[in-house]
């Protein structure tokens, strides 16, 4: 266990450099001079843009300009903006938000759809299961940003039940209907998979054994059926993390929640290499760790699975 | 929106009055018990500047607003786009246009405690001048005498060579002559000279400025303007107290700014609806449509003309658009009162005027080929030998511009029976390097918003040879001529008289198509009373007072 962990961790080191490279380059390779509408209607003084491409090593060709960047990555210095702000302060201010809002959002959506998925898969075409099937469909019509949009108005306007905005810590308490806002889609995925897969695994065999052993009903269902039926649900939640986090733009506009969306957005905009590159790692190494504890907890659930 | 979570909306603004208060701090916090206003706190929306608060440096509105509270100039521009006043300028005087004597008041002060003196203004602009310290508003200075020994080129654009060292740090223009008067010299004759000394690139600087560099300065500025820094989280706010040793006329009476960052406007307008938040400049788009806002915000609705137009403009440079008839019969078959209508909810007024309505000196920009004259144009495109091929309208397609300009490439097409449509580019950046490296192929949108109010900005920048947005290469000897006459006139009138005969000219061979004027639609929240917007549209503060 203790090798395949180690294993997987020094797997970590080409993806990290594999990733950096491909997102400078495709970030390289996006059309447009970063100081061309820097200066609104008009063309921008020689002078600035000189100093700037001198500044941040724009004439070097892409893997000088790279090197470079990785040299500074690895003292821990992430750079600056063309702003001249710090990448590493952006990152330390905005990574927590968003990782919080995005936690909260795979909370509801676990604690919500497996709840509804293991009810309806009990019941199968009972009243409840409908209820589920109808109100799943409903939410992975609606996008986000009318959710977001409709709760905010409902709850934070209409009703003041909320505010509206985030404050600019990002208490847990504020978060919960954004979050649930970006958990919503997932939330249904996460009901409609797991009543799949009880509904399947109520036939077979071993709880069919179990059951004829005289076992209490809350046992068959909360240990030998849920515990194998999570599987896929695990698998779906662990990549989901990674997707919560980087699919928050909409979201954390929305609320105005300070977080990595707003930092990722513009930078791809004004083409700073450097920002995109930074935040976007730290959320490739998420989505890696992710998947590793999703991979460790397949053995937890099955105990036919080891590694070695 | 520090306060309490879910505390009724009365508690909460109290709670964030509470908490911003606090963290001004001031001895004065008792004096006021009574009056609110003088203790008070507002919170304003913004964006998070692009760069650090520098005024030579910042040339977008999320910097710009904030450095024209912190600052004060020699003139100011009031509410409405009048002519300037005298602020921090004492008097500002010339005999032939060319030598400036200008003298400011005495005892004013910066925020940290330091007199502004004469050489606070010529160091500034010194140092904004000088290329190699890479400011975005350095071509501002090019006026004055000296300004090529402190700027230089690069003489192969962006090509191998890098620009020289310029021969000098100080342009030959600018004298000190005591503490408060110095004397600027320019290197030709520009009567309007003193109106543009209210833009943010001529404010003065203190003298930590100059040994704390730009990046250090630009997180925690010093201004000389009616409120202070105080402090700036990035993407949340910018906080800005009261100076109480402002002695000029625009004295704030509430004690504490916050300007809330965000990056939709949909989610201000969100906080302003539930009364988080006190001022907001412009209200989000979706709001606008069948009036919303106004039922939403009944008399807390604001409504200012502000100086920014829309423009279509014309690549002069390419053959297709070198006849003036050509230009003329397209500018003539758009309706603009009707895009106003259906495509902006008369939140944008058709363009009559070739500068804003109520610029100074704008009076006799008069625009006749704004009018929709349909039979005219069909005429005028017969006379220019018709349009072969596809016209193509270009506008950069991160903002919400595809609605007018699509609506201008139909009316085009439906008057003048010739293939039109429009394009977009996908971010401003690629857009405007197209434009700056002449390479558009049929008319583009083009806005402009005055960087001060006078009618020589509507067109010195725009129409003149080698103007700084004269994108489209818009050359013509006559205008050339008229406008280098009306700049070196003894007073502003002579020199606007002569502007309005060039625009007579620029009227009939129409380098671009003026389309729509800008009104703004703000809102307050119902705990502030007489609040007005400035010549840009932003908060005055000065008129702010809690109810």
């Amino acid at each position: 266990m203790g090798r395949y962990v180690l294993r997987r961790l020094l797997q970590l080191i080409p993806v990290f450099f594999g990733t950096t490279i491909l997102i400078y380059w495709l970030v390289w390779s996006v059309p447009g001079d970063p100081f061309a509408g820097k200066c609104g209607e008009r063309a921008c003084p020689d002078s600035y843009v000189q100093f700037m491409t001198d500044k941040y090593h724009l004439d070097d060709p892409l893997p000088v300009q790279y090197f470079h960047y990785m040299a500074n990555l690895l003292t821990g210095d992430f750079g600056q903006t063309f702003g001249g702000r710090d990448i590493g302060e952006i990152i330390a201010a905005a990574y927590p938000n968003t990782l919080k809002l995005a936690l909260v959002a795979l909370t509801i959506e676990a604690v919500i759809g497996l709840t509804a998925g293991v009810l309806s898969g009990l019941r199968r075409n009972g009243f409840l299961d409908n209820l589920v099937l109808v109100s799943t469909l409903f939410l992975v019509a609606i996008p986000t940003f009318v959710t977001g949009f409709v709760l905010q108005f409902l709850l934070g306007v209409q009703w003041k039940i909320i505010n509206p905005t985030v404050s600019s810590d990002a208490p847990i308490s504020e978060l919960i209907v954004p979050g649930f806002v970006l958990g919503s889609i997932s939330m249904a995925y996460v009901a409609r998979l797991t009543r799949t897969s009880i509904a399947e695994n109520s036939r077979a065999d071993y709880v069919r054994t179990a059951v004829a052993k005289g076992l209490p009903r809350r046992r068959v269902v909360g240990v030998h059926l849920l515990r194998n039926s999570l599987i896929p649900v695990i698998t779906f939640l662990g990549t989901d993390l990674g997707s919560l986090m980087g699919g928050a733009i909409v979201t954390e506009g929305i609320f105005g929640i300070n977080g990595i969306g707003r930092e990722v957005y513009r930078a791809i905009v004004t083409k700073e290499g450097a920002t995109v590159v930074g935040i976007v790692v730290v959320l490739v190494m998420v989505y890696l760790l992710m998947n590793l504890l999703v991979d460790l907890l397949y053995a937890a659930l099955d105990p036919r699975i080891r590694y070695e | 929106m520090r306060g309490s979570k879910r505390a009724s909306v009365v508690a909460l603004t109290a709670a964030v009055a509470l908490v911003v208060a606090g963290c001004g701090g001031g001895d004065d916090e008792d004096t006021g018990g009574d009056d609110k206003t003088a203790t008070g706190a507002i919170t304003i929306d913004g964006t998070q500047p692009e760069v650090g608060l520098v005024p030579a440096n910042t040339t977008e509105t999320g910097g710009g607003d904030i450095l024209d509270f912190l600052w004060t100039g020699l003139v100011m521009y009031p509410a409405g786009g009048g002519d300037p006043k005298n602020a921090l300028a004492e008097s500002i005087e010339t005999t032939d246009s060319q030598n400036y004597t200008i003298k400011i008041k005495k005892g004013t002060k910066f925020h940290d405690g330091t007199e502004v003196k004469s050489k606070n203004f010529v160091d500034a602009w010194n140092f904004a001048a000088y290329s190699p310290n890479g400011v975005q508003n350095g071509s501002f200075f090019s006026d004055i005498e000296g300004f090529a020994d402190v700027h230089t080129e690069d003489p192969d654009g962006e090509g191998a060579q890098k620009a020289p060292q310029p021969k000098t740090d100080k342009m030959s223009g600018l004298a000190i002559v005591d503490d408060y008067t110095f004397t600027v010299k320019l290197a030709a004759p520009f009567s309007i000279f003193p109106t543009k000394l209210g833009y943010s690139a001529y404010y003065p600087m203190p003298d930590v400025f100059f040994t704390q560099g730009m990046e250090a300065f630009g997180k925690n500025p010093i201004g000389n303007g009616p409120v202070k820094f105080v402090s700036w989280t990035d993407n949340v706010e910018i906080k800005l107290t009261r100076f109480d040793d402002y002695t000029l006329e625009d004295k704030v009476k509430i004690k504490d700014v916050t300007v809330k960052l965000y990056q939709e406007d949909t989610a201000a307008y969100a906080d302003l609806l539930a009364g988080n938040l006190d001022y907001m400049q412009q209200i989000p788009v979706s709001a606008l449509a069948g009036d919303k806002w106004k039922s939403d915000l009944g008399d807390r609705a604001i409504e200012v003309d502000i100086p920014v137009m829309q423009l279509i403009a014309f690549p002069i440079y390419d053959p297709k658009f070198k006849n003036a008839n050509l230009r003329k019969a397209i500018s003539l078959a758009i309706n603009r009162q009707e895009i106003a209508e259906k495509i902006f909810f008369n939140t944008r007024k058709p363009a009559t005027s070739w500068a804003r309505p109520g610029a100074p000196g704008g009076e006799g920009f008069t625009c006749t080929v704004c009018e929709y004259k349909p039979d005219e144009a069909k005429q005028l495109l017969q006379q220019a030998g018709g349009f072969t091929g596809e016209l193509v309208l270009y506008y950069n397609a991160d903002a919400s511009h595809k609605e007018w300009m699509e609506a201008a490439a139909n009316s085009i097409k439906s008057t003048l029976n010739i293939n039109v449509r429009a394009e977009g580019v996908p971010t401003f950046a690629v857009f405007r390097q197209n434009i700056n490296a002449r390479k558009m192929t049929g008319p583009y949108r083009a806005g402009w918003q005055e960087d001060f109010p006078s009618a020589e900005n509507w067109f010195g920048p725009l129409y003149v040879t080698g103007g700084s947005s004269n994108d489209g290469l818009y050359s013509n000897a006559e205008v050339d001529r008229l406008y280098k006459e009306g700049a070196s006139a003894a007073t502003e009138e002579a020199a606007y008289a002569k502007f309005a005969e060039a625009m007579k000219i620029v009227d009939q061979e129409v380098p671009s198509i003026p389309i729509v004027s800008v009104v703004q639609q703000s809102g307050t929240s119902n705990k502030v009373t007489g609040v007005k917007a400035n010549n840009v549209g932003s908060i005055d503060l000065s008129t702010v007072s809690l109810a």
